[in-house]
């Protein structure tokens, strides 16, 4: 089959690679019909997550038909149509069975790595390191899928790829994020970062009832977007004004009740913050740059919850950790339970409450991935999301 | 011997959970002092004075690199004007293990430290010996008085080494992990799994289930009566076997067995313990190896020594897929054996 494989940082080749085939009982092979390109992939291409390797298929958002199940498999059959959440998880260990799907205890056969790097291990995830897995991802023809009675859900024939593909990661990552703000009426959340999780998110606290959702990006086309289709009230453009002055200002000196960071781990500052987090972690001094971070902290009132869903790899330094004791702040975070916002989230598809095929700006085939890794890593004509199809 | 640790584990030496306890509070105890009547920073009037000695002697020495490069330059026989700027950095060494020799309560570190600064001046002189235009006979000199001053560094450090550490008495609800016994390699793991204890018991009781988890392990035996016959996977395509008999068990808490008759000894327990609020149950391993003397025992030993914990770890993390999953769970990039990237293997590497 086809797939896209990484062969070093910047550099990806969409090649022959072998079929994938059944290797536990629970596995599933689903030919792919629709697989999309995630911000958090760029971090991969852009070589800032360790353990990659060349030859590693890329790809953790994808749907397609199921074509063969193993000999354990109940629930789903071959012909189910399904979406596939990007985190591995088993079901049967006890952070399944306490609804933490992405911090499944069995489903990263390399636990050992990323126990040495982070002190416990998550879950596996799809096309993303060997630390996570070692897992083949999804932007390929055909995706072998752990667990096939876990994670895969079905999904009815009357709705088109691009309303449900995200279900497998953006959009449940968006509405945990604006889940874990803890949203009661009245309250003002901030997003920063209006990528497609950022515009997820935005979207989703106006679903929790946010009165006052407020959008930071430095893209023009992604700020009107952000306003327009996920219904911001005002946004900010920080390479134009001052983030910090600007929050206070629209939150009468309070500061926004909760603030989101959609950003992650290539967080872009402007100025002499910005050139040192770059220096720093292009010397892998710091892995990660986390300039948007510290000013969602910083922004965020008294007392209030800083809900981080952007991703971020190692050990960072200048975190205002005292901002954050002496201000009483929550800091809540973690890579999405997807498992557990799929069926609900899909409710909302059916009642038309949204259409999440608004991040959509490029649909290319398969073969086109090195050219969707390229414009959107470097935003180039308006890229927002970009969907690969065989 | 080391392995009787196990051998002797008797029903009533084993608390009800093993798992360190805080210690009652005595109030007849009083906690609260006041400060010491002759309080000393760097409490290093009891160092032993020839530490003290080459503490001072690094910080001479240091400096006198970095202020007077060419006086030493003289002094041990080299070109004055040659090695100014390496006279600087092997100054700043020599300061900054003095100063910690100085202020350290037990600058172990540090003198070591030093041993390693000796090798490194010591190389140097006797590169320097070889380079045309110096002066050998001082050199010769220089690197003798080294050589002196590192036979004194060795003394200290291996003294200071040996010593032993201050507070690591064994109080009362404070925990340690379990050290090597005897020279014998004592490894130890632990994990919970998500099922009652009696299923865990019941798995781990029968050693033919042990292949599947356990990555060294060709094949499991059981000849009977608590008696059972192991195969483990060696390099070169060799093969170590042995006869392993179950010396202690104790339904649902814990099973320990002991090889009989080879050139290695191979111990093993497992214990099972309810995890707090119905967590499941926690599984500790621990293993250890002694040979058996002869060299073909120590070399098995050597071998195992290799083994490092993750291994152990690793296993124990296939037998919690296998108890809550029931199998091991494989990626493509694990599937087979070596480095494989994240994507699907050939039929052919798989066979391999």
């Amino acid at each position: 089959m086809r797939a896209t494989c990484w062969e070093s940082p910047k550099h990806l080749k969409v090649e022959d690679v072998p079929d994938p085939k059944i290797l536990n009982d629970g596995d599933a092979i689903v030919r792919i019909t629709s697989t999309a390109i995630c911000g958090s992939d760029l971090h991969l291409f852009n070589g800032f997550v360790p353990t990659m390797e060349r030859g590693d298929i890329l790809g953790h958002e994808f749907m397609g038909e199921i074509v063969e199940v193993g000999k354990k498999v109940k629930k789903v059959k071959v012909g189910d149509r399904v979406v596939v959440p990007f985190p591995i998880a088993c079901g049967a260990c006890w952070s399944c069975q306490h609804d933490m799907w992405s911090l499944c205890e069995n489903s990263n056969p390399n636990a050992w790595i990323a126990e040495k790097m982070m002190g416990h291990s998550p879950a596996g995830v799809f096309g993303y390191s060997h630390m996570l897995g070692g897992f083949a991802g999804g932007q390929a023809e055909y995706a072998r899928v752990p667990f096939a009675d876990v994670g895969p859900l079905k999904v009815p024939e009357d709705l088109a790829d691009d309303k449900v593909l995200f279900l497998s990661d953006i959009f449940p990552t968006g509405y945990m994020a604006a889940e874990m703000c803890d949203i009661k009426p009245g309250d003002t959340v901030a997003v920063f970062g209006c990528g497609p999780v950022g515009q997820f998110a935005i979207a989703s606290a106006r679903l929790l009832g946010a009165e006052y959702v407020i959008a930071i990006d430095r893209f023009p086309y992604r700020l009107q977007m952000a306003r327009e289709r996920a219904e911001a009230d005002v946004t900010i453009n920080y390479e134009e004004t001052s983030v910090l002055e600007a929050l206070k200002e629209l939150t009468g000196g309070r500061g926004p009740d909760a603030c989101i960071d959609a950003v992650g781990l290539e967080a872009h500052t402007p100025g002499l913050q910005g050139l040192y987090d770059k220096a720093k972690q292009s010397m892998r001094w710091e892995s990660d740059r986390i300039g948007a971070l510290r000013q969602a902290i910083l922004a965020c009132r008294n007392g209030g919850t800083v809900s981080i869903v952007g991703v971020y790899g190692g050990y960072d330094d200048k975190f205002p950790l005292g901002a954050v004791m002496n201000r009483s702040l929550t800091i809540k975070t973690g890579q999405c339970h997807v498992h557990r916002y799929m069926k609900p989230l899909l409710e909302h598809i059916q009642n038309g409450d949204i259409d999440p095929s608004f991040v959509i700006t490029h649909k290319m085939s398969l073969e086109d991935a090195p050219v969707g890794y390229d414009i959107f890593n470097h935003k180039e004509d308006d890229c927002l999301k970009v969907v690969l199809q065989a | 011997m080391g392995t009787e640790i196990y051998r002797d584990v008797e029903v009533s030496d084993l608390p009800a959970s093993q798992r360190p306890r805080r210690a009652q509070r005595t109030t007849t105890d009083a906690a609260v002092r006041g400060a010491p009547e002759h309080y000393s920073e760097s409490q290093n009037k009891d160092k032993d004075p020839v530490t003290q000695a080459l503490g001072w002697f690094s910080v001479a020495l240091g400096a006198a690199e970095i202020f007077a490069p060419r006086a030493v330059a003289r002094l041990i026989g080299v070109n004055e004007d040659e090695h100014r700027g390496l006279f600087g950095v092997y100054g700043v060494r020599e300061i900054i293990a003095g100063v910690g020799i100085l202020t350290r309560p037990k600058p172990t570190y540090w003198m070591w430290n030093r041993v390693l600064g000796d090798t490194i001046d010591i190389a140097t002189l006797l590169r320097a010996m070889r380079t045309p235009g110096n002066n050998r006979l001082r050199l010769a000199g220089a690197t003798a008085a080294v050589l002196g001053v590192t036979a004194l560094d060795i003394a200290c450090s291996v003294q200071l080494t040996s010593e032993k550490r201050e507070g690591s008495g064994h109080d009362e609800g404070s925990f340690m992990l379990p050290e090597t016994v005897d020279g014998t390699q004592l490894l130890s793991a632990v994990i919970t799994v998500n099922k009652p204890v009696e299923e865990v018991y019941a798995f781990w009781k029968d050693p033919a289930n042990y292949p599947q988890f356990m990555s060294a392990l060709d094949s499991v035996q059981i000849t009977g009566d608590g008696g059972s016959h192991w195969k483990v996977k060696a390099p070169i395509g060799l093969t170590v076997e042995w006869d392993a008999q179950v010396v202690n068990d104790i339904p649902n808490e814990l099973i320990a067995w002991e090889s009989v008759g080879s050139d290695v000894n191979n111990t093993g327990t497992v214990r099972f313990r309810p995890a707090t609020g119905n967590r499941g149950t926690e599984v500790e391993l621990q293993t250890q190896v002694k040979p058996k003397g002869g060299p073909v025992g120590a070399k098995i030993a050597e071998l195992f020594a290799a083994v490092p914990k993750t291994q152990l770890m690793n296993d124990l993390r296939r037998f919690k897929q296998l108890i809550e999953v029931g199998e091991v769970v494989k990626s493509d990039a694990t599937a087979v054996s070596g480095m494989h990237p994240a994507r699907p293997p050939k039929y052919s590497e798989m066979e391999a």
